[in-house]
């Protein structure tokens, strides 16, 4: 498991990124739940935690994608693939994140770009 | 209702069809299309695609698994609607009944008089007339672009990229002046000069020269500018004149309500060709947004499915971007509407502004260059109900 922050550090409304590689954001929604997904939109390199956080989805701040929390699911293109979801653990206060064993759904710019190609 | 058919198959025509099938719509669904293709992204056909670094199969909008269920009619464009006896005409000679109509035909780009038929002259709008510019690009040379507007500005910004000559003349002083104001206007459009694209300003364009290929374009002033490719981004104008005829109330694209209701019952309008009433400015504005064309179709088909018994809410103030340079640019709100605008974070100069327009010190508009967090901050705050 990650440490991601001290929950009284996350109000609600907000987003905390981590910078691992790929990044992944924990949010806390206005109705005080937490949930963690890969921080990248699958279209194109912008940061979710940036984003337009409202119930359980949160609005990609470029283009206008949306996901949700919940599942990862693309609820509004131009996205049209999910982003990965995390586990998310408090203890004694502190955020922490375990992270999905699965592939990340990465735009094609940054995949190109891991894969030595031109960015 | 037992059929709807669609009217548009781009972002706005088939945001309304998700949103039928999705507001538990079980009936017939029927897409008219004038181009070939199934619905695909524009905002790239200026950016990415234009550049190289993205194929067409990425522009597609349906994902791989989504099915409709919907008859898609494509290639052939709608050239009228009679609404009494509840059918849509093709050109090629079909007709559509249905009890429901969303007409979702979008804009054309605005062409330059006389320059029909001289080659190395283009618009941007389709995907046919990207891969076209596309290949004309690829074989490098001078560029010029008419009109300092986003698809001007961002063609430009992309042929830079590519390593042409590119010069883009504007007839007003300023260019975005109008969607941006007169200061932003000319910071936004002073990206061209830090990459050495030369700007022209406050000067109309008189033609083009050339016997079957464009070689100069001529200025008002007497000037002519050597070219080997020229774009011309002078606008959109709504497709509406199948319209012409059919009753309904046109007014600067077709005239409809705060939810796309339009002046026929069981007809909608979204997207490009649609001019909604805007309660927050008081007055109808017709918005070409790509999110526009995303978002606005829910109420649309809230209504046609209520048969207009729905109160039409208050949509999200309008939002854009644009990529220039390797610089995000983003605004919401109304230029127009505001008495003073500040620099709330970054600086102009830095090309990272932050900027608030307000109107009697509320906010009414945001633009942001490279500053994606603070903007959707303020861009919230402009769409919370006061």
């Amino acid at each position: 498991m990650i440490p991601a922050c001290r929950l009284a550090d996350l109000p609600r409304g907000e987003a905390h990124r981590l910078d691992i590689d790929p990044p992944v954001s924990v949010f806390h929604t206005d109705d005080g739940e937490l949930f963690a997904i890969d921080d990248t939109c699958t279209h194109q390199d912008a940061s979710l935690a940036d984003g337009w956080l409202e119930g359980c989805e949160v609005e990609c701040p470029l283009h206008a994608s949306k996901f949700d929390l919940r599942t990862g699911a693309v609820d509004a293109p131009p996205a049209k693939l999910p982003v990965r979801t995390h586990e998310v653990v408090v203890e004694d206060g502190m955020v922490y994140v375990q992270l999905s064993t699965a592939a990340p759904n990465l735009p094609p710019c940054i995949s190109a770009r891991l894969a030595g190609g031109p960015a | 209702m037992r059929t709807v058919a669609v009217v548009g198959a781009s972002l706005a025509g088939l945001s309304a069809a998700r949103s039928l099938r999705k507001q538990g719509y079980d009936g017939r669904l029927v897409v008219v299309g004038d181009e070939p293709h199934r619905p695909y992204d524009r905002p790239p056909l200026s950016k990415e695609f234009l550049a190289g670094t993205l194929g067409e199969a990425e522009l597609a909008l349906e994902t791989d698994d989504e099915d409709l269920a919907a008859e898609w009619l494509l290639g052939t464009r709608a050239v009228g609607l009679d609404h009494r006896g509840r059918t849509v005409r093709l050109a090629d000679g079909r007709e559509v009944r249905a009890d429901g109509f969303v007409l979702a035909t979008g804009a054309a780009a605005r062409t330059l008089p006389g320059s029909e038929g001289l080659a190395g002259v283009h618009t941007l709008r389709t995907l046919d007339d990207a891969r076209a510019l596309r290949d004309e690009l690829a074989r490098g040379g001078r560029l010029v672009v008419i009109g300092g507007g986003f698809i001007g500005a961002e063609v430009a910004s992309t042929a830079y990229a590519l390593g042409l000559e590119v010069t883009v003349v504007e007839a007003a002083p300023t260019p975005l002046a109008g969607p941006l104001g007169e200061t932003m206007g000319a910071v936004v459009s002073g990206l061209h000069a830090d990459h050495g694209v030369r700007l022209v300003c406050g000067v109309g364009v008189k033609g083009l020269s050339g016997e079957s290929r464009v070689d100069a374009v001529l200025l008002e002033d007497g000037c002519s500018l050597p070219a080997d490719i020229v774009v011309v981004g002078v606008g959109a104008r709504p497709n509406v004149e199948w319209l012409e005829g059919s009753g309904i109330a046109l007014d600067n694209g077709v005239k409809c309500g705060a939810d796309g209701r339009t002046s026929l019952a069981a007809v909608v309008a979204v997207g490009d060709c649609a001019n909604w009433y805007d309660p927050r400015a008081g007055h109808h504005r017709r918005v070409e947004h790509w999110t526009g064309a995303l978002e606005r179709p829910d109420a649309a088909i809230a209504t046609l499915l209520a048969q207009g018994a729905v109160e039409p809410g208050v949509p999200r103030p309008p939002y854009f971007w644009s990529d220039q340079y390797g610089v995000k640019i983003q605004f919401a709100g109304h230029a127009a509407a505001a008495d003073s605008v500040t620099v709330e974070a970054g600086s102009a100069d830095g090309r990272d502004v932050l900027a608030v327009y307000r109107r009697a010190g509320d906010p009414v508009a945001v633009l942001g260059m490279n500053q994606p967090k603070l903007f959707t901050r303020w861009r919230k705050q402009l769409g919370a109900p006061r």
